[in-house]
């Protein structure tokens, strides 16, 4: 699960973790009066305004309606509402958006960290994340903030610090010193990234983390070390005991069939292509997107309708494909293990007439147990559903309704 | 001699009398796997399917000389029940939950290993020794024994693969379900290695997906070790977007190695036949056994 940046913030400054400090608002009112009380309280007097999206490249991205970026500097009071105003309600396009971009209902006010004095404020970028060839936590640093990491990781290697981290034993001051002096920090601000890495790595180990990724994290000119933006993603399997955290959800940010089809038990990924599909099992969902691309079509999703198939999840798993416009066919591949092939083809002629009349062409291969009973209660059905046995037949299907349509 | 399990394994279950757990030990039993018993907290004392039911792994071990477990237990508790498995002194531990959190496999990972014992998965099918013992969840007659073993992280392509072995004229030894987690007991190279050791074994069909870099690395030591036995391999997750989970929490493509083209590259580059789509892995088996499928 991911999570806003300023609530990133407020999960990590209760571990201890400097940030540059901010007040979330939902109108330009409110922005106003966020700035008024980060200046009471931090003495700032130039703001930055960020949008509030799940979704990173803000400060390159732009508001679709009024032109303006995603992240914003003011510098006085009457500019944060104005600029409030030009990205609140705003849909927000980013590189990592799509064109469609992402609707902004939330900004957050933030203090200006990059104020003059006696050393020049820099940018470093720092990550904690699970190595799963060690089956450890790993800590990333780079010199190089602010930047995409991934191409620093391409072009320059030497520039990206590894630490890894035993699970068991937690960090040691050691490892966080490591790290500083090959930041080449000195003096305070040696002694301050020390303490923001323990208590980052403290943090991610208590919440469950998955991925921390403090992208800058700043050396203001006054040597403090404070996270200018903060990026976490959280272990989905352990929200159970983290019930705090998992209120933050946003469901907004996710796309609407993606959250009916977790409702309904089904685990969804919404993709672009044409042709849908409904598997039993991961890893066979993912080797049947791979088939229909190389059947001539493309996956319009991967959805998984776990081991218990039956005639409501294969009916509710319609119902999210049928939503998607663009697709153009339905693949049903189901192996039939302790489920049975024919009990599951009678659920896709039960919950293909419920919905009525589908007007795509629909093929079913079910292999397993009672395959041959379930083709043909398929073939019976007098739906416009095709049946098919093995894998390969159904590619060939594919293929034919493909060509079909392409015609 | 096949892997892991066999006819003289002594299998307790672990979440006895759960759902899950007492639908799959009834299938077990049926299978002919020898269980010899169930762990159900607070339940000891009492008969299940026809099996004691003890408190602890401890006391069912003393009672039935149990020496392989399979775990039902729902997620927030599993990790204990795989500790526990570990230190009473079970050897082989199969776990079927899905759903445990990372931290917790980070602990438990480390300290079965320490006690001598396998852990297999989580969020995994199991292991099935086709006619001998079947300790997962897997359909049984779809495995017609044979000579050919499988390694996969995938429920249901492990199912696919074994049909289509069959329909090649071919059979499984050992299938090993190895799990899609990002931290699972055992990976593909240790499971590949064990059905390289062994003597009736005579092929190997590794499925894996994207994310991690088990494949790569089982690729490499198969090359290192001589290429003994020819190993089919299949990769899922050749049209998965980047940063997008796909179902298996380890499912998900990360860097440039991370993805199905570079992990079939590596396998071609190390020996590997490699089945271009999930149809063919058990025609690519055939060949590389140069049978007539």
């Amino acid at each position: 699960m991911n999570i806003h940046e300023y609530q990133a913030k407020e999960v990590l400054k209760s571990f201890g973790v400097k940030i540059q400090e901010g007040i979330v608002a939902d109108t330009p009112e409110q922005a106003l009066e966020a700035a008024k009380k980060l200046n009471a309280e931090t003495g700032t007097s130039w703001y930055v305004l960020k949008a509030q999206i799940h979704a990173g490249g803000r400060g390159k991205g732009t508001v679709k309606e009024t032109g303006s970026r995603g992240v914003v500097l003011a510098k006085s009071q009457e500019q944060v509402a104005e600029i409030a105003k030009d990205i609140l309600g705003g849909t927000l396009v980013t590189i990592q958006t799509g064109e469609e971009g992402k609707k902004v209902k939330k900004i957050l006010v933030a203090q200006d960290v990059y104020y003059p004095g006696d050393s020049k404020p820099k940018e470093y970028y720092l990550s904690i994340l699970l190595d799963r060839a060690t089956g450890g936590n790993v800590i990333m640093a780079s010199i190089e903030g602010g930047m995409d990491i991934e191409e620093v990781a391409e072009h320059s290697p030497e520039k990206i610090i590894k630490e890894w981290i035993d699970p068991q034993l937690g960090i040691q001051g050691y490892q966080a010193r490591k790290v500083a002096f090959k930041l080449g920090l000195e003096g305070n601000a040696f002694k301050e990234m020390v303490k923001f890495i323990i208590s980052l790595y403290n943090a991610y180990d208590s919440i469950d983390a998955s991925q921390i990724e403090i992208n800058p994290v700043l050396k203001t000119s006054d040597d403090q070390i404070l996270a200018v933006d903060a990026k976490v993603n959280l272990d989905d399997n352990a929200l159970y005991r983290n019930k705090k955290l998992a209120a933050l959800r946003d469901l907004d940010e996710e796309d609407p069939l993606e959250v009916e089809a977790g409702e309904s038990g089904l685990n969804y990924v919404k993709l672009d292509g044409n042709v849908g599909c409904m598997v039993n099992g991961a890893g066979l969902a993912m080797a049947t997107m791979d088939m229909i691309k190389l059947s001539g079509g493309e996956p319009a999703n991967f959805l998984d309708v776990g081991g218990g198939a039956n005639a409501q999840t294969v009916e509710a798993g319609f119902r999210i494909i049928l939503k998607d416009p663009k697709v153009k066919a339905i693949l049903i591949n189901v192996f039939g293990g302790i489920v049975r092939c024919d009990r599951i083809a009678s659920g896709v002629v039960e919950a293909y007439k419920s919905i009525g009349d589908i007007a795509i062409p629909i093929i079913v291969r079910l292999q397993g147990t009672n395959a041959e009973e379930g083709a043909k209660i398929i073939d019976e059905s007098g739906l416009k559903v095709t049946s098919a046995i093995t894998l390969k037949e159904a590619a060939e299907k594919v293929q034919q309704v493909l060509q079909g349509i392409n015609k | 001699m096949s892997v892991l399990i066999n006819n003289s394994s002594k299998v307790i279950v672990q979440g006895f009398t759960g759902n899950e757990g007492s639908f799959h030990a009834q299938q077990m039993i049926e299978y002919g796997t020898n269980v010899v018993g169930g762990v159900t907290p607070g339940k000891g004392g009492s008969t299940h399917l026809g099996k004691p039911v003890f408190n602890t792994v401890e006391d069912a071990i003393s009672s039935t000389g149990a020496n392989t477990s399979i775990i039902f237990v729902p997620p927030a508790f599993a990790a204990d029940a795989i500790l526990e498995a570990a230190d009473a002194g079970i050897k082989v531990i199969i776990a079927i939950t899905e759903g445990i959190p990372v931290k917790d496999m980070m602990k438990v990972k480390p300290y079965v290993k320490k006690k001598g014992a396998t852990l297999i998965g989580p969020n995994c099918p199991g292991v099935i020794t086709p006619g001998q013992a079947k300790v997962g969840i897997m359909p049984g007659f779809v495995f017609r024994s044979g000579r050919v073993g499988v390694v996969s992280k995938s429920g249901t392509l492990t199912y696919e693969a074994a049909d289509q072995i069959s329909k090649a004229g071919l059979g499984v030894s050992t299938a090993i379900g190895i799990g899609g987690d990002p931290i699972i007991g055992t990976s593909t190279k240790e499971a590949v290695q064990l059905l390289m050791e062994d003597p009736e074994t005579d092929a190997i069909v590794m499925i894996g997906e994207i994310g991690g870099n088990y494949e790569a690395e089982a690729a490499k030591w198969i090359k290192e070790n001589g290429n003994k036995k020819p190993v089919v391999g299949f990769i899922a997750g050749q049209t998965a977007p980047p940063g997008r989970r796909m179902g298996h929490a380890g499912a998900i493509v990360g860097g440039k190695d991370d993805t199905a083209e570079a992990k079939m590259r590596i396998m071609r580059e190390n020996g590997i036949y490699v089945a271009e789509t999930p149809a063919e892995i058990g025609e690519v088996m055939a060949k590389a056994l140069g049978v007539d499928a």
